[in-house]
């Protein structure tokens, strides 16, 4: 587990420019990023980005054993949401894959129920 | 044939306690005449909805378990539409996602007695005994493999 290389989902609107963030968070298998780092995988140190080192962040359902994320759950998804309301990419909160899925769909049902907003804008 | 179901809804902020009382009643009618149960009606009050519906900025919210077949479900959610003063509504099947929840709770509790032997009766298990406490050892050795390497 741990997996926590740059993600193959999230459309970080394929951007030749640096992508968001910073980007060496150096995990193994760099396979999945591998369309977004064509020099090869940046193999624990910055790569393209000149960011120092980041730390290991660990998916806090997995070290919590929280099994299931319900969309009532507001205080604890909100964790998980931008001050926009958009939902916050897998990257910069660490979590695992299998709990962002499930994350994303409380989330999105949450703001079906109006129990988060879809965006908010000021 | 007994799925599990959890229907929330929201009923406008300016009817009184009573007639949210008689939707809910409803609405329990309709699901124990289709041959359903009703678990659970768990009255959330009102709470500031996070946009505008139909021009109301808070709702009162209401939760219902209920423990039916798809028609009943069908059904209700028809009704749910249909009533004036609901103004959202959302059904969430649950009867699988409560069987994975039990079944990896029965994993939990069979590695926490496997290693916990000596102190077996202290182990802080909170888990009320699993009906799959049988689990096959087949499924749950690998299974605790995966854990125990995450």
């Amino acid at each position: 587990m741990a997996d926590e290389t740059t993600t193959n989902r999230a459309p970080e609107g394929g951007s030749a420019a640096p992508t968001p963030g910073p980007g060496g968070s150096g995990g193994p298998g760099g396979g999945q990023g591998g369309e977004r780092r064509p020099g090869g995988r940046p193999g624990g140190g910055p790569g393209g980005r000149g960011k120092f080192f980041r730390r290991k962040k660990v998916c806090k359902f997995c070290t919590e054993k929280i099994d299931a994320i319900p969309y009532r759950d507001v205080r604890l998804l909100q964790q998980f949401v931008a001050e926009r309301g958009k939902i916050v990419p897998r990257r910069l909160t660490g979590v695992c894959t299998t709990h962002q899925r499930r994350l994303t769909r409380a989330i999105k049902q949450a703001r079906n129920i109006a129990l988060l907003p879809f965006a908010t804008h000021h | 044939m007994s799925r599990l179901y959890e229907a929330m809804f929201i009923v406008r902020p300016d009817v009184v306690e009573e007639e949210v009382d008689k939707l809910i009643a409803g609405f329990t009618a309709s699901v124990t005449n289709g041959g359903g149960v009703v678990k659970n009606v768990e009255k959330m009050g009102r709470r500031k909805l996070a946009y505008i519906v139909r021009k109301f900025n808070d709702g009162n919210y209401v939760l219902m378990t209920i423990e039916a077949g798809g028609a009943v479900v069908a059904e209700l959610e028809r009704r749910l539409r249909v009533s004036e003063p609901v103004i959202k509504f959302i059904t969430v099947r649950i009867d699988e996602e409560e069987k994975r929840l039990a079944k990896i709770k029965a994993i939990r509790a069979t590695r926490k007695k496997l290693s916990a032997e000596p102190a077996a009766s202290a182990a802080p298990a909170p888990v009320p005994a699993p009906p799959a406490a049988a689990a096959p050892p087949a499924t749950a050795a690998p299974v605790e493999a995966v854990q125990a390497s995450a």
